[in-house]
């Protein structure tokens, strides 16, 4: 049975408490954040139901939420997840290669996860970064003005903080 | 040096900090606006000033909280676009990480001259990080009197939150924005009614942009008047732009709207020419929506006039042989870049974001994406071409949202001057699939295309 811990309770309230009152569904983008961040980086059906008894809405309210928004992971993913941007901006500095060569390097293709578990490797469209191009998002920052030699200690890097915390 | 209004501080070490910023003349707009000056006043000053959104569409910022409408015991809601999305725009980003306070310092000026006591910040949710910095200034700002009840012992009360996006794009839109606000999917309202009179809940609201809200400060401090001495015509000020793409210092700078697209370009205090001694070959200069220009095109007009870096002169010649300020998003394309793979890039971008709601932008940006496809990858057809100007022009007029025209227009601007190098990909099939073009000859003076 999935549920938040009181210290997560706590925070679902603050969230609440930024709307008026009875417009506590304005609360389902952030708390749909942290569930996801809570429960292993995704949204499962469960997970989704049980943002909506927390939030009072009905079950579909949620799903066609979740679904709308790209942020959201309706699949398990990787414990590191990279989203490499490809948009134009980022295209005139060489994200194709970067795609390409982050590819090589995991032995995955956009969209999959190595078998490890440790890596999901995904496209995103713009990002917003474009004069630090080319650029992935991973976690909740920006690994900016990327080169192979920079990817590659990205990886190592996940490795090695993988190893230690397991 | 051009002269700075908003990032004039930038340099300031710690200036992220509270005390810093305060030491530095911050939140003294706030004083001045609580202590001498009616909401009505404020509004007037803005009125003055000329500022136009800073968001893409360049609407003048005090007509439209001239618009809200003020009932009886109904709230109003000031909101903050903060979803910034499109392609070659990243500049209200650079403002919220390197100067939070200046934002929160306009929230609060501008919440009190539309009569706000709940103000949101909707942010994209990619900006986490961002996400924080916001909070502490809050918090801050909170904690020195300045947000709160009864600010100052004027009687103004006023909270602001930071309301994270989730990822889309269409958010950026004003009234999809509202609708994620309350916690659904960011499909864009049938206007009318406007979010003036029916925004957020229901209630009357203002959404304005991150550098518009910002810009609110220097126009208090300095008098609406003062402010309008800046830029040229109808284009006050300074205005903030994101410079990508193949540049040697790609970065945001800001302008006084009275320099050339050339300076801009060339001059080391902004972009320091085009990168790895290439030439120049095109540039979107106000975000991915907005037409390309061909190198001639974008230095000069139609009239051979000096193209300026503002409102007016970029959008000189309409869309036949000009383009827009946009969002102040300027893409420099070199010699090497492909105007194909690029505008397929985009139609992708497009069909991604589109929310659905609307065939012609549902289906259009679908099909859009698939010709480019072909073209790109040496699949397509000379008649594709023609189906592909066929099916923008469908799009562009047909649809709720903008997004349907920001769809249209960079595939219409790329067919309109680069369409010999769409039937080179038709007539070269092999070399399509390398990954660039490099026609080097755009480099040099064309005759206005059509």
């Amino acid at each position: 049975m999935i549920k938040f811990s009181e210290e997560k309770l706590k925070q679902v309230e603050k969230i609440i408490a930024r709307y008026p009152e009875g417009k506590q569904k304005s609360a389902l983008l952030p708390v749909l954040h942290l569930a996801q961040q809570e429960f292993g980086g995704w949204l499962s059906p469960e997970t989704m139901d049980y943002v909506a008894s927390l939030l009072g809405l009905l079950t579909i309210e949620v799903y066609e939420v979740a679904t709308f928004y790209s942020m959201y992971n309706l699949k398990p993913v990787g414990k590191y997840v990279f989203e490499v941007c490809q948009t134009g901006p980022c295209i005139t500095r060489g994200s194709d290669d970067i795609i390409k060569y982050i590819g090589e390097r995991l032995g995955i293709k956009p969209g999959e996860t190595t078998p490890d578990g440790l890596f999901t490797l995904k496209t995103a469209e713009c990002l917003g970064a474009c004069g630090y191009a080319p650029m992935m998002q991973m976690g909740k920052g920006f690994k900016e003005h990327l080169t192979k030699e920079k990817v590659d200690e990205i990886i190592e890097e996940c490795r090695r903080s993988a190893a230690i915390n397991n | 040096m051009g002269r700075k209004l908003l990032l004039d501080k930038v340099g300031i070490v710690g200036i992220r900090s509270y005390d810093v910023y305060r030491e530095n003349g911050g939140y003294s707009s706030v004083e001045k606006v609580l202590k001498t000056m009616s909401p009505d006043d404020v509004t007037n000053e803005v009125k003055k000033s000329g500022l136009r959104g800073r968001g893409g569409a360049g609407f003048p910022t005090g007509m439209k909280w001239g618009f809200l409408a003020k009932p009886e015991g109904v709230p109003r809601y000031l909101v903050c676009n903060a979803d910034e999305s499109e392609p070659g725009t990243f500049k209200d980003r650079y403002l919220m990480e390197h100067i939070p306070h200046l934002l929160i310092e306009g929230l609060i000026v501008s919440s009190y001259a539309v009569g706000s006591n709940r103000t949101y910040i909707y942010i994209r949710g990619e900006f986490g990080w961002i996400v924080d910095i916001l909070e502490q200034a809050i918090a801050e700002a909170k904690n020195n009197g300045w947000l709160g009840k009864n600010i100052l012992g004027s009687g103004f009360d006023c909270e602001i939150y930071v309301h994270p996006g989730a990822g889309a794009y269409i958010c950026g839109e004003e009234t999809a924005l509202l609708e994620s606000l309350e916690g659904k999917r960011g499909n864009p309202r049938i206007k009318p009614p406007f979010p003036a009179v029916k925004g957020l809940y229901g209630c009357p609201t203002v959404v304005n942009n991150v550098e518009t809200l910002s810009t609110v400060v220097p126009i208090i401090n300095m008098g609406g008047d003062e402010y309008a001495k800046y830029g040229t015509g109808k284009s006050t000020g300074t205005k903030l732009i994101s410079a990508c793409g193949n540049i040697n210092k790609p970065g945001v700078y800001e302008i006084e709207m009275n320099i050339s697209v050339e300076e801009f370009i060339y001059n080391d205090e902004y972009c320091g020419g085009i990168a790895n001694g290439k030439r120049l070959k095109a540039c979107v200069p106000g975000g991915s929506s907005v037409p390309v220009l061909p190198a001639n095109l974008l230095l000069k007009t139609a009239k051979g006039e000096t193209r300026m870096m503002t409102y007016e002169s970029l959008s000189d010649g309409g869309f036949l042989t000009g383009s827009m300020l946009g969002s102040g998003g300027f893409i420099v394309y070199d010699e090497d870049q492909c105007i194909v793979r690029n505008t397929y890039s985009f139609s992708r971008f497009y069909r991604h974001e589109s929310c659905g709601q609307c065939s012609p932008c549902r289906e259009g940006t679908f099909w859009m994406e698939k010709i480019l496809w072909n073209l790109e990858h040496g699949k397509g057809k000379m008649k594709d071409i023609d189906l592909l100007w066929s099916v923008q022009g469908n799009i562009e007029g047909n649809t709720i949202c903008p997004l349907g025209d920001a769809a249209a227009w960079p595939v219409a601007a790329a067919i309109r001057h680069f369409r010999d190098e769409f039937e080179w990909h038709v007539t070269h099939p092999e070399e399509a699939q390398r990954r660039n073009y490099g026609l080097a000859g755009y480099a040099e003076p064309l005759k206005a295309g059509v």
